[in-house]
C-alpha cells in the first residue's frame, strides 16, 4: 500500500432496483486524516458505505486495507470491524431494551472463566471508557433511558473502543448539539494522533472546515472529486455537491416579518403539561405565523410540541384551538383539529419502512378520512404523484417501498404525509436534519409558503440560523420549561443565544 | 423467459406452487399405481351429491381455512399468533350444543332454545375471548403467545365444564345441514367461501387492510398518523376470535356433536402454518389473505394426499412434516437469494456468449 494510505477502495459499482446507486466510486483515506464524504440526498455517501462495512454487496470493484495483502471482502458489518473498520451510521443501530455495557460490548463480551460473561468487569470497562470521553451515563441502565443525542456518543464510543484503523461516521452529529458537537471533535482530534483514519459524513458545512483534512464530493452516484480541504472554499463545495452555483440560503429573506400579533388565535395553551416530560407552559399561535421552538438538545422542545399535539397526553392546563376549547387524547384528535407533527425521529416515528411511498403518503389522510372511507385509488396514485413533483422526492417509483429511499427522500414523504391533510397547524420537529443544503432550502420556502397561505407552523431545529431565516417569533426553553420568547428586534443569532444559555449569568 | 419471470416474481406464485406440486405427486402416484393419471381431479355425482379427492379437500380445509383469516390479521397486526384458537373453535361449539341441549342433557332430538340463539352465542362467546385476547394484547402489552396462552389452556376446559363433561349429541337434521350437505355441494365449502368473500370484501372497500399493515410495521409512527394502533389489534383479535367461533360450529355441526376434547384440536398449528405458507412474514407487516387461503388448502391437501396414499393416520404426521419443511424451505429467503443469483449467472452466461 503506497504512501499512508489506509483504506482504498477503487471502481465500486453497486445497483438497486431501478436505480444505479454507485458507478465507479474511488475512494482513498490516509493514515491520520479527516475526510469529509459529501454530496446531497441521494448521492450515493451510505450507498458507499455500507459497500465499504460489507453491508452491501457490490457488482464491481475492490478495497484495499492496509496491513492486508490484495483485496478484501467483507462479508458483514462484523467482520469489517475484526479488519479494522468501524462504523457509526446516521441513525442509532444499537439495542435500546440492553444495558450501555452491553451495547459497548455486545459480540465481544469479556469472559470468565468458565465461558460465562463478566459483567462485573464488562461493567467496569464500560465505565472506564464512559469515564475517558467525559460521558455521564450510568452503564448498568438501559440504554433507551438515555436521549437520542447519548445514545448517539455511546454508539460512536462503541466504535472508538475497538481499536479500529478505519472510522466511518456517517452523519454522527445531526442529533447533537453544540457541547456535544465539540466534544465529538476533540475525540476524533485525539484518533486522528493515534493514526485513524476517519471518514466523516455530515450535512453541516461548518464542521467540514473545523475539523477535516480532505473532501470527497459525490453526486448522483459518481465521484465528483477528492480534494485536499484547501482546494475547496466553501462557494466551491456546494458548487461541486449541486452541479450548479451556489444558490445561497440567504437568498431567503423574511419578508414582512412582521407582526402577525393582530391575526386571530389558532393555538391558545394554558398551563400544558407532561410529568416528567415538559413542566406547564403558556403558548399562544397566531394565524398564519411561524413560531419557533428553540433550546438546548433535551430542553423540551419536542415535548412541548408533543403535548399541544396529544402524542404525549397533556395532563394539566387547558388548549384552546380557534378560540374553542378542546381536549386532546391522542394524535388522530388533533389532527380532526387540522394539526400535523412530523416527529423528530423519523426512523421510529415517521415512516412505515414496508409501506410504499404512495401508501406512506396517504397514511395520514386516510386516517382522517376514517376507515370505512378508503380513498379510491386513482386519487391516491393523484395524491402521491403530486408531491412527489412538488416536493421532488428521488424515488424508482410511487411503488417503490419507503425504506429503500434515502433519508432527506424520506423525510420529504412524510411531508407530502402532512401536506395532504392541508393543515391548518403544523408542527415540524427538526425537519431539515440530515438533509442536504438544496433540499433544506426547499422546506424553509415550504415554511414561508404555508404562512403566507395563513397557516401556522411551529418550527424546531437546532440550527439557529435557519430558524432566524423562518421564523416570526421563538419560544425559548430551557430544562423542561418555556422560559420565555423573543421577537422583533431581538432576533438575532446573538439574541437567541443570550436567551437559551439563560441570560444574567 | 421474461414472461416466465414475471410469474415467477408474482406474490402469489411460491404458494401456488407448493399447492401445483402436492397436486403433482398426486398424479404421479395415481400413475404408478395405473389409475386413471388425472384420478384426483376428477369430480362426480354420487347419490346426489358432489364426490372426489379435490371436494374432499375443500370440504374438510374450511375450518382451517376460516381460521387462517382472522390468523394472517392477528400475525400482521401484532407480530404474534393467536394460540387459543384450536380451543375456541371447542368452547363456541361446546357453547352452542349446551344450550340446544340443555344444560346437563347429553342427546336431544329437539331444540331446546332455537337454532339461532345457539349458533349465536356460540359465536358470541368466541367473540369475548379474541376480545380478551385483544386487551391482553393491545392494551396490557403482553406478548401475544402469552397472553392466548390463557385462553388456549382455559378455552376446551370451560367448554367441557359447560357440557358437564360429556359429549353432547344435537341429532337434529337443520343442525347437521351446517356440516353436512346444501343440495350437493358440501355446507362447510359454502361457509368457508362466504367468509373469504367477506373478508376480502372488507378489506378491498374499506382502509382496513392498510389500517392493520401500517400498525403492523410500526406502532408509534402509525399512532402519530392518527391510528389508534390498540384499537386496531383489539378489532384484529376479536376478528380472529369470530372466526374461530364460525370454524367451531362447522366442526361441531359436522359431527352433531359437542366432543370439546377433540374439535380443532391442534388446529391453531395448522392456522399458523396456512399463514406461513402463504408466504407472510410471522414477524407481522404486510399480509397476503390469498395466500393463506392456498396454505390453509394446501395443508389439507396434504393430509388428503397421504390417506390416498394408504399412509396410516398415526405417520401421516411425519410425511406432512417432510412435506411442509420442503414448501417452507423453498419460500425462504437463502433459497430465493440462491435461483435469484443462479439466473444472474445465466444472463451473464448469455451475454459473454
Amino acid at each position: 500500500m503506497e504512501n499512508n494510505i489506509v483504506l482504498s477502495a477503487k471502481g465500486i459499482c453497486m445497483t438497486f432496483p431501478g436505480v444505479k446507486a454507485l458507478e465507479n466510486v474511488d475512494f482513498n483515506l490516509k493514515k491520520g486524516e479527516i475526510r469529509a464524504l459529501m454530496g446531497e440526498n441521494g448521492a450515493g455517501k451510505s450507498t458507499l458505505i455500507k459497500c465499504l462495512t460489507g453491508v452491501n454487496k457490490f457488482e464491481a470493484g475492490e478495497i484495499y486495507l492496509d496491513g492486508i495483502d490484495g483485496p478484501i471482502v467483507n462479508k458483514d458489518t462484523l467482520d469489517a470491524q475484526r479488519k479494522g473498520i468501524s462504523t457509526v451510521y446516521q441513525e442509532v443501530n444499537l439495542c435500546p431494551n440492553l444495558s450501555v455495557a452491553e451495547n459497548l460490548f455486545i459480540g465481544r463480551e469479556p469472559m470468565t472463566k468458565i465461558g460465562t460473561v463478566n459483567r462485573r468487569k464488562m461493567n467496569e470497562m464500560a465505565a472506564k471508557l464512559m469515564k475517558e470521553l467525559d460521558l455521564d451515563v450510568d452503564v448498568t441502565q438501559n440504554l433507551e433511558e438515555y436521549s437520542l443525542a447519548l445514545q448517539q456518543m455511546i454508539a460512536i464510543a462503541r466504535a472508538v473502543d475497538m481499536d479500529c484503523k478505519v472510522l466511518i461516521l456517517d452523519e454522527p452529529t445531526s442529533s447533537l448539539d453544540d457541547n456535544e458537537v465539540a466534544k465529538l471533535f476533540v475525540m476524533m482530534r485525539r484518533l486522528r494522533e493515534k493514526g485513524v483514519g476517519i471518514m466523516f459524513v455530515t450535512h453541516f458545512l461548518e464542521q467540514v472546515y473545523e475539523v477535516c483534512d480532505g473532501i470527497t464530493v459525490l453526486r448522483n452516484g459518481t465521484l465528483v472529486g477528492e480534494y485536499s480541504i484547501e482546494e475547496l472554499p466553501r462557494v466551491k463545495l456546494v458548487a461541486a455537491m449541486m452541479g450548479k452555483d451556489f444558490d445561497d440560503l440567504a437568498s431567503i429573506k423574511q419578508e414582512g416579518s412582521g407582526d402577525k400579533s393582530k391575526e386571530p388565535l389558532v393555538i391558545d395553551a394554558k398551563g400544558l403539561s407532561h410529568a416528567g416530560t415538559i413542566k406547564p407552559f403558556d403558548l399562544e399561535i397566531h394565524k398564519g405565523e411561524v413560531i419557533g421552538l428553540t433550546g438546548l438538545l433535551g430542553s423540551g422542545r419536542s415535548e412541548l410540541a408533543r403535548a399541544i399535539y396529544g402524542a404525549d397526553r397533556a395532563q394539566t392546563g387547558t388548549l384552546k384551538v380557534k378560540e374553542k376549547e378542546v381536549t386532546i387524547k391522542n394524535p388522530i384528535d388533533a389532527m380532526n383539529l387540522g394539526m400535523g407533527l412530523l416527529p423528530d425521529d423519523r426512523k421510529a416515528e415517521g415512516i412505515i419502512g414496508d409501506l410504499s411511498v404512495r401508501e406512506n403518503i396517504i397514511l395520514a389522510m386516510q386516517a382522517k378520512q376514517g376507515i370505512f372511507k378508503k380513498i379510491p385509488m386513482a386519487k391516491q396514485i393523484e395524491i402521491a404523484d403530486k408531491f412527489i413533483e412538488i416536493l421532488q422526492i428521488k424515488t424508482a417509483s410511487r411503488e417503490t417501498l419507503i425504506k429503500q429511499l434515502s433519508g432527506g427522500n424520506q423525510q420529504k414523504a412524510i411531508l407530502a404525509r402532512w401536506l395532504a391533510t392541508d393543515p391548518d397547524f403544523l408542527i415540524l420537529d427538526e425537519p431539515t436534519r440530515g438533509i442536504d443544503i438544496g433540499t433544506k432550502t426547499e422546506i424553509q420556502k415550504l415554511v414561508l409558503k404555508l404562512a403566507d397561505e395563513g397557516k401556522s407552523v411551529m418550527f424546531i431545529s437546532s440550527e439557529i440560523e435557519e430558524m432566524l431565516r423562518t421564523c416570526n417569533r421563538m419560544a425559548v426553553l430551557r430544562d423542561g420549561a418555556k422560559v420565555g420568547e423573543i421577537s422583533g428586534d431581538d432576533l438575532t443569532q446573538e439574541g437567541v443565544m443570550k436567551a437559551i444559555a439563560g441570560g444574567g449569568k | 423467459m421474461d414472461k416466465l419471470k414475471k410469474i415467477t416474481k408474482m406474490k402469489l406464485f411460491l404458494p401456488v406452487f407448493s399447492m401445483i406440486l402436492v397436486m403433482m405427486i398426486n398424479v404421479v402416484y395415481d400413475i404408478a399405481s395405473g389409475n386413471p393419471p388425472f384420478g384426483f381431479f376428477s369430480i362426480s355425482i354420487t347419490n346426489g351429491i358432489l364426490y372426489g379427492r379435490l371436494i374432499d379437500i375443500l370440504n374438510r380445509g374450511s375450518e382451517v381455512a376460516i381460521l387462517a383469516i382472522g390468523m394472517t390479521l392477528v400475525v400482521s397486526a401484532s407480530a404474534g399468533t393467536d394460540i387459543s384458537v384450536g380451543s375456541v373453535m371447542s368452547l363456541s361449539g361446546g357453547m352452542c350444543c349446551m344450550l340446544l341441549a340443555g344444560y346437563g342433557v347429553t342427546n336431544v332430538s329437539n331444540y331446546a332454545v332455537p337454532l339461532w340463539v345457539g349458533m349465536l352465542a356460540g359465536i358470541a362467546i368466541a367473540c369475548v375471548c379474541g376480545l380478551f385476547n385483544g386487551f391482553l394484547v393491545a392494551y396490557m402489552n403482553i406478548q401475544p403467545m402469552v397472553a392466548t396462552l390463557i385462553l388456549w389452556s382455559a378455552g376446551r376446559a370451560i367448554g367441557l365444564l359447560l357440557c358437564n363433561s360429556n359429549i353432547v349429541y344435537v341429532r337434529v337434521p337443520s343442525f347437521q345441514f351446517f356440516g353436512g350437505y346444501c343440495g350437493i355441494i358440501p355446507t362447510p365449502i359454502i361457509i368457508a367461501a362466504i367468509c373469504v368473500a367477506v373478508a376480502s370484501i372488507v378489506l378491498k372497500s374499506t382502509a382496513l387492510g392498510t389500517y392493520i399493515q401500517s400498525v403492523g410495521i410500526n406502532k408509534k409512527a402509525s399512532r402519530i398518523s392518527g391510528f389508534n394502533s390498540a384499537k386496531i389489534i383489539l378489532l384484529c383479535y376479536v376478528i380472529c376470535g369470530l372466526c374461530a367461533g364460525i370454524a367451531g360450529l362447522v366442526a361441531t355441526c359436522r359431527i352433531y356433536s359437542a366432543d370439546t376434547n377433540n374439535i380443532g384440536l391442534n388446529m391453531e398449528l395448522d392456522a399458523i402454518l396456512a399463514v406461513a405458507l402463504g408466504g407472510n412474514s410471522l414477524g407481522g407487516g404486510k399480509f397476503n389473505l390469498a395466500g393463506s387461503i392456498i396454505g390453509a388448502y394446501t395443508i389439507q391437501a396434504i393430509t388428503t394426499t397421504l390417506y390416498a396414499l394408504g399412509v396410516s393416520s398415526a405417520q401421516a404426521p411425519v410425511f406432512k412434516a417432510i412435506v411442509v419443511i420442503l414448501i417452507v424451505v423453498i419460500q425462504s429467503q437463502p433459497v430465493k437469494d440462491y435461483f435469484k443469483k443462479l439466473s444472474a449467472k445465466k444472463a451473464v452466461a448469455k451475454e459473454v456468449a
